[in-house]
């Protein structure tokens, strides 16, 4: 079918200012995505995945120019002993990073991997985003998997004896940065990957994350500071049975934030929890797109997602919990809240449920709304001051989606950057 | 019925509710009129909405009103967004316009209407007769008399073929008639409401309707009359391969009140007939509508052959400070349904309420819920919706919260449940929430086991275990929704009462 023609010539304007990179082992794999982008078209504002999320700056040529973000705050996951890999505007800086080698997992760059006759990640590279295709149309993450101009490899063979710190710094102010990453996840294998920083002024990131039977990847990203960036991020997994994955996400600034995660639980009794926790301020629209199948029997899923949101900030939430026929005894857990702190902000949310199995139980939960007065009230009389008051409120509603994060040091510093976002609000 | 029986129920779904959707299922008004019939040339066209008008008598006005909407119509797209699928329609090959001969020359009162079309209505339980219409139902004799009449307008087929009571609201003030009597005896508040709720091109099958409508039901409530007696419509499709596009337009004025029903069937056959209805409701200052509807179309047989597909868009603006609507449904007839019943909350403290109960089997199609737009500042709504699917239906509620910037103080509360008995069928829930101020609270829920704090330790408290307080809780609350269906629903009410939502998959 032809796409309609202001979709077509967006298409073609974005595809042409790019180049394929051509002769590695994963042309074929970028050539099967460029072609899933043709066909697909690029998302419009008429699309309805789109409804609540303008996709243009994420799509336009040119990257919009993005300031750099200038702190004396120490980065985040630095007090942490963890192994740093950094990328600078989305390449690999093997000067700033250290030495990628640490027992139990095996980290390379996907420029690497052709270098090798058999690697695990050919068959993983550009596979589970073409999955992830249907029932939803995911452009940009095709987009991603034709044109990624760096990423990693990264095999969890055993237990590694800390975690993985993806850094991404942003150095040039009209920078467009595409980074794939591939992950696999052996049977019994357990890791926590970290990421930081706001990578480019414009950001397509794509992992696609494969975890075996029995495996174990924790996921705990903390998005860049800098105001004028725009991210667009998709994470697809797949999950074998008795694996687990939990993913928190926290975003406190950026103009445009579109995380989609898509999660597609296997084998039986899997376990998936994507949480995300979101303090925007101003000009901040943060979109969370999350899509959970099961298609197998007895898995658990959770949605954890808070927005704090002031001064005319937007929060978006679009989860859906999809449960195939026959994946009975499904355990699914969707809640989207938001704390709207004025009347200028907004909560846009599409919690959607669809289930074929009768022996389920689902639920899903969306509210929006100010502070409880009577809360605050209550607070005040014992003689909290009303900034501290909100901020202790603020903290508290967030805190159900921070709990979702299973290092106790890690959702510590996730809490104290929550604090330092506040105190700098007052 | 049989493959009810069949189905492997998973624990905790009761046999009662089992038996009751299987009973509900089951099509009692699946028989036909054998009776003269004109029908207008297959297919519409220019000619075919003119040829509408000219047989309802209608002024110029009204002509070009239709011919405007058809225009508009042809530049549109049929919407594919809902989760239903059926064979593409060919909106050429039906007919738009069939009436009993019998009706050629307008009968002046109920006594001259052909005994055949009467005794049509008596089979169905409607008697177009002044009369208490409760008969047959449990406990109607012990209603009291004074406010339980019921003024019927029949609609077979394209037309009324009449409307009881009509003298005694008068005598209230209160017009009840056809809408196509109505453009011809009341044109001033015609024209002035007719497309102010929903808007000639408001979608696709609103706009084909308001090209082709042929007849449909006429209320105005004037200033502080409340409404002597419960309306309703009864609608029947009887001709084979024939849309039925009826509109309704109830109007109540400031501080006025109207119940009114709507019912409606089909015979069994085998290919599948369209129904596009327009209904707006238009509530002043202080006014209140109830507008309850038991759709019983023909769902089709147990291979989805045939049935009535249900497209219709119904939408009340509550224009007034204080307003107040409230739909209930019951929904078990129709291959596929595509219905939204809507409340614009533009006046400050109106209401809008939804309450729906939507059953399909076999291969029935359900994608129904509401939309509540919060304009005006204090304004409430709550959507309490309960879908249950047998068989290899698929039910989706979809709907949409709306907070306006300006609707400070704004309240909406939404529950809805699924139920499914069967592992081949499917359950869906497609909420839009969109919040634009602090100030107000909006709540959505979708599980059975969110009950009501409070009530659950009341329960615990005496003594029950968590489970029989559960579902203690549930079963009152899913009866509520019954209790909102006005008496003459009594009889359907009955046998949803056994349905309870234990076991419901959220």
């Amino acid at each position: 079918m032809a796409l309609p023609e202001v979709k077509q010539t967006a298409t073609d304007a974005r595809l042409a200012a790019l180049t394929l990179p051509t002769g590695g082992c994963l042309e074929d794999a970028r050539r099967a995505a460029l072609s899933r982008v043709q066909t697909l078209g690029l998302p419009g504002r008429r699309d309805e995945y789109w409804k609540y999320t303008r996709p243009d700056t994420l799509t336009q040529v040119e990257a919009p120019k993005a300031a750099i973000f200038d702190t004396d705050e120490a980065p985040m996951f630095d007090e942490f002993d963890r192994l740093k890999v950094v990328f600078v505007d989305g390449v690999f800086a093997p000067e700033e990073s250290d030495d990628l080698s640490l027992e139990g997992v095996t980290i390379e760059r996907i420029s690497d991997i052709c270098d090798k006759d058999i690697h695990w990640a050919k068959d993983l590279y550009g596979v589970l985003e073409a999955r992830g295709q249907s029932p939803v149309a995911r452009p940009l993450a095709a987009l991603n998997t034709a044109f990624a101009q760096d990423g990693l490899a990264i095999h969890v063979t055993g237990k590694p004896s800390k975690p993985i710190n993806m850094i991404y710094r942003h150095s040039d102010e009209g920078s467009d940065a595409i980074l794939h990453h591939v992950i696999r996840v052996d049977a019994g294998a357990e890791a926590t990957i970290l990421e930081n920083g706001p990578a480019a002024s414009r950001f397509n990131k794509c992992m696609e994350i494969d975890i075996a039977d029995t495996g174990k990847l924790h996921l705990v990203r903390a998005q860049g500071r800098d105001h004028e960036r725009r991210a667009a991020t998709h994470l697809f997994a797949r999950l074998g049975t008795e694996s687990e994955f939990k993913s928190f996400t926290l975003t406190v600034n950026g103009v445009l934030t579109r995380n989609e995660a898509v999660i597609e639980l296997t084998g039986d009794d899997a376990i998936a929890h994507i949480a995300g926790a979101c303090a925007g301020d101003g000009d901040f629209h943060h979109d969370d797109t999350v899509f959970v199948t099961h298609d197998a029997v007895n898995c658990e899923s959770r949605q954890v997602f808070k927005k704090v949101l002031r001064n005319g900030a937007t929060g978006v939430f679009q989860g859906k919990i999809l449960v195939k026929e026959g994946a009975q005894k499904t355990d699914g857990y969707q809640i989207s809240q938001s704390l709207l702190l004025d009347d200028d902000s907004q909560f846009l949310a599409k919690p959607e449920l669809e289930i074929y199995a009768d022996d389920v139980a689902c639920s899903h939960g969306s509210t929006s709304g100010a502070i409880d007065e009577d809360a605050l009230f209550y607070l005040r009389s014992r003689g909290v001051p009303e900034g501290d008051a909100t901020d202790l409120l603020t903290l508290a509603f967030l805190a159900e989606a921070v709990e979702e994060i299973e290092d106790e040091e890690i959702a510590a510093a996730i809490v104290t950057r929550l604090e330092g976002w506040l105190a700098r609000r007052r | 019925m049989a493959a009810l029986d069949q189905t492997q129920v998973k624990e905790g779904v009761d046999q009662e509710t089992v038996d009751a959707v299987a009973e509900v299922s089951t099509y009692k008004y699946g028989w036909e009129t054998d009776i003269e019939m004109e029908y207008a040339p297959k297919g519409v066209n220019p000619d075919i909405v003119r040829l509408i008008s000219e047989k309802n008598e209608e002024p110029e006005w009204m002509t070009e009103w239709r011919l405007a909407a058809f225009e508009r119509w042809q530049q549109m797209e049929e919407p594919n967004w809902a989760m239903v699928s059926y064979p593409k329609i060919d909106f050429q090959d039906q007919y738009y316009y069939a009436r009993p001969k019998s009706m050629e020359v307008k009968p002046k009162s109920l006594d001259e209407v052909d005994p055949k079309l009467l005794a049509t209505y008596e089979k169905l339980g409607i008697p177009l007769k002044e009369q208490m219409i409760l008969a047959g139902v449990e406990g109607a004799e012990n209603a009291p008399v004074e406010g339980r009449k019921v003024a019927v307008d029949a609609v077979f087929d394209s037309v009324s073929v009449g409307t009881t009571f009509q003298k005694e609201l008068q005598e209230a003030g209160v017009i009840f008639c056809s809408i196509s009597e109505a453009i011809r005896e009341h044109p001033e508040l015609v024209k002035k409401y007719l497309g102010s709720v929903v808007p000639v091109s408001d979608n696709f099958y609103a706009t084909l309707n308001s090209a082709v409508f042929s007849d449909g039901s006429f209320v105005y409530v004037p200033p502080g009359v409340r409404c002597p007696m419960e309306l309703s419509t009864y609608f029947r499709i009887n001709a084979e391969n024939t849309g039925q596009f009826e509109r309704t337009l109830i109007i109540a004025d400031k501080g006025s009140y109207v119940s009114y029903l709507e019912g409606c069937t089909a015979p069994q056959r085998d290919v599948a007939q369209l129904h596009a209805a327009v209904v707006e409701i238009i509530i002043e200052e202080d006014a209140e509508v109830k507008y309850s509807t038991v759709q019983n179309w023909y769902p089709g047989d147990e291979e989805g052959k045939g049935g009535i597909y249900n497209f219709v868009t119904k939408r009340a603006d509550c224009r007034g400070d204080r307003a107040k609507v409230m739909w209930t449904q019951v929904e078990t007839g129709s291959a596929v349904t595509w219905k939204y019943p809507s409340c614009i909350l533009r006046g400050e403290e109106s209401q809008g309420e939804f309450y729906s109960i939507a059953i399909a089997n076999n291969m029935q199609q359900a994608d129904t819920g509401t939309k509540m737009v919060h304009l005006g500042k204090n304004t409430k709504s709550r959507i309490v919706s309960k879908g249950i699917s047998a068989g290899k239906a698929q039910n989706t509620y979809r709907g949409l919260v709306s907070m306006h910037p300006k609707a400070k103080n704004s309240r909406n509360y939404t529950q809805c449940d699924s139920l499914l008995i069967g592992d081949k069928c499917g359950a869906h829930t497609v909420p839009y929430i969109e919040v634009k101020n602090n100030s107000s609270r909006v709540e959505h829920e979708a599980t059975t086991s969110k009950v009501d704090d409070d009530q659950l330790f009341y329960c615990r408290q005496r003594g029950m275990d968590e489970e029989e307080a559960v579902a203690l809780v549930v079963n009152g609350f899913c009866k509520d929704v019954l209790q909102a269906l006005p008496m003459e629903f009594a009889m359907e009410a009955q046998q949803l009462v056994a349905i309870s939502l234990e076991g419901s998959v959220g």
